[in-house]
């Protein structure tokens, strides 16, 4: 599903974030992807993303090799990926159930599809009721299952997500990976950037670990 | 019906693969979302651009004050080269009442009789060259002179008539060498008195106006380019408020047409909504204007009614505030949407 091979990336800055990274995640696989903090797991993810560039080496996703897509192909190449980052959560201006529609729209679907699949995704996250609400009134652990819906409604192939328990105590940190390796159960390749080895290890999952940009471990 | 039965089969095929089960959920999956046919797709484009339009005029409508402003500004910027073409146009129908065409008129002698003055005027007629010729008799020169300076009164103290009689002509041929021929021609007879041209003053007119539509066309420019502006200004502001979910946006997978589309239709009803205005602020000028206008054409005894925008004049005006509308959109959508990439 993902495969790096001699993956680089150096920021204008000069900086180094990855080197020579190799490593590949088969369909239907979960692994955790961890390091210390600019260990380069955000820029990983990001690669993945088409949000930045690789400065070398080549990198497939669901065997289609990113540099190789134009920018006009990114939109449909990131459709195919359900992402849960930090730092992009969800719009306050709007409810609950438009922040979900929003992928929906996007892709095109029609006005009835929408709905049943937005009820699904929230279902799935076990926020049903909560459609009508402005996600600015929920609490941390629900705007972060909010976030979960929004990435899983499309039915997407990947699940990248970004530190996603950066916030939340262990009790609903355990919960939201629970409801990652049901997906996975469920067939969907999940690749998750964390930092909480305690919980990680609690897992007994993969585990991908870089260290100031090289991969050390690939499980 | 049938219709309808041909939207709902592919969706039904993509609604399937939402219940596959989980070994088949991951290859088939492509396949299934590509069998969307085309009419589909362009029905739901078209469903799209619709409820984007809706939406963007909603957003505007939620903030009525700040939108009422920019519309203003954009009406008042659409009205002032409006009105001052519509006063162009009103002086070139004026004058085209006034003045059929240039003129040449014939004094003769005061000491010519009148059945003499008659007769001269019967000769010219049979002249192939002359178009009109219309004779004012001395009594006729008079009664016009006393209704239109109202000074008739002075007249009763003066002994007789010191007006002459006049010839009235319009040459076939209306160019300035013709008629100062005619000119030459005339002035040798020996029952005129004097020859007067009567071009000078269309001459200055067409100047006149033709200064004055490059005025309206430059100031046109000017206020073309303000709305320009100012719709360019407004958006980059509303994209500046929606980054957030620009953003996102980008991140689940919008094309930059997806997201470009709200903010021109945004700069599309800035457009049409201020042309509308413009013609309301038109139209009630004129009303304005129409009574010191009618008085005024009163006193010259004319038959000249004002003139307002034509059905033509008001689609062009309300098209160009829709292009330049559209323009100042695009133009900020293109600035500013590419800086907002997802970090
Ligand atoms: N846009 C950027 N420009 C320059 N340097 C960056 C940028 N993003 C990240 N970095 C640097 O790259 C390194 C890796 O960052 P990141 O991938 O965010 O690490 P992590 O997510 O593991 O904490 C850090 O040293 C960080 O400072
Ligand atoms: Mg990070």
């Amino acid at each position: 599903m993902i495969e790096f091979s001699h993956v680089s990336k150096r920021y204008p800055t000069g900086h180094d974030a990855l080197r020579d990274v190799n490593f590949s995640l088969g369909r239907g696989e979960l692994a955790f992807l961890t390091g210390h903090s600019g260990a380069g797991k955000s820029t990983l993810l990001r690669l993945i993303m088409l949000m930045e560039r690789p400065s070398s080496g080549t990198i497939q996703v669901a065997g289609q090799t990113l540099t190789q897509l134009k920018s006009a192909e990114i939109p449909f190449h990131r459709r195919r990926i359900g992402v849960v980052f930090q730092n992009h959560q969800l719009l306050f201006d709007r409810s609950v159930f438009d922040n979900i529609a929003l992928p929906l729209h996007i892709s095109g679907y029609h006005l009835d599809d929408i709905g049943k699949r937005v009820r699904a995704a929230l279902d799935k996250v076990g926020l049903l009721s909560k459609e009508k609400l402005n996600p600015v009134t929920l609490s941390t652990g629900e705007q972060q299952r909010i976030g979960i819906a929004r990435a899983i409604v499309n039915r997407p192939q990947l699940i990248l997500a970004d530190e996603p328990t950066g916030n939340l105590d262990p009790e609903l940190s355990a919960e939201i990976m629970r409801l990652f390796m049901e997906f996975n159960h469920h067939g969907t390749t999940v690749l998750i950037a964390s930092h909480d080895l305690a919980l990680i290890n609690q897992m007994d999952c993969r585990v991908l670990t870089l260290n100031q940009g090289r991969m050390t471990q690939h499980g | 019906m049938a219709n309808e039965r041909d939207i709902q089969r592919p969706r039904g095929a993509v609604r399937q693969e939402a219940k596959a089960t989980a070994a088949a959920a991951t290859a088939p999956r492509g396949a299934a979302r590509h069998q969307v046919t085309l009419k589909a797709k362009s029905q739901s484009w078209w469903r799209h651009n619709l409820l984007t339009a809706k939406e963007a005029l909603s957003r505007l409508l939620q903030t009525p004050l700040p939108t009422l402003m920019t519309l203003a500004v954009l009406a008042i910027a659409l009205t002032l080269p409006g009105i001052m073409y519509l006063a162009l146009k009103n002086i070139n129908a004026l004058s085209q009442q006034w003045q059929g065409g240039p003129r040449v008129s014939l004094y003769l002698q005061a000491s010519l009789p009148d059945d003499e003055a008659q007769r001269f005027s019967q000769e010219l007629l049979l002249r192939q060259d002359l178009q009109a010729v219309e004779l004012i008799s001395k009594a006729q020169g008079l009664y016009d002179f006393k209704k239109a300076s109202g000074l008739g009164d002075i007249f009763d103290y003066i002994q007789g008539n010191p007006l002459p009689a006049v010839v009235v002509l319009q040459p076939v041929d209306q160019t300035a060498e013709a008629m100062t021929r005619l000119q030459e021609e005339f002035s040798a007879l020996p029952e005129v008195a004097e020859v007067v041209l009567d071009i000078e003053w269309v001459k200055r007119l067409a100047a006149f106006v033709e200064v004055a539509n490059r005025i309206v066309v430059v100031l046109g420019g000017l206020l073309a380019l303000a709305v320009l502006l100012v719709v360019g200004n407004t958006i980059r502001l509303i994209i500046e408020n929606r980054r957030d979910e620009i953003l996102v946006a980008k991140l689940v997978g919008a094309t930059d047409a997806w997201i470009r589309r709200p903010f021109l239709y945004t700069g599309f009803w800035f457009g049409v909504l201020g042309g509308l205005m413009a013609v309301l602020l038109i139209g009630f000028s004129l009303v304005l204007i129409t009574e010191p206008v009618n008085q005024l054409i009163g006193l010259y005894q004319s038959g000249f009614v004002l003139q307002g925008l034509s059905p033509d004049e008001v689609v062009i005006l309300l098209a160009s505030g829709l292009l330049l509308g559209l323009m100042g959109a695009r133009l900020a959508v293109g600035q500013h949407l590419q800086e907002i990439e997802p970090r």
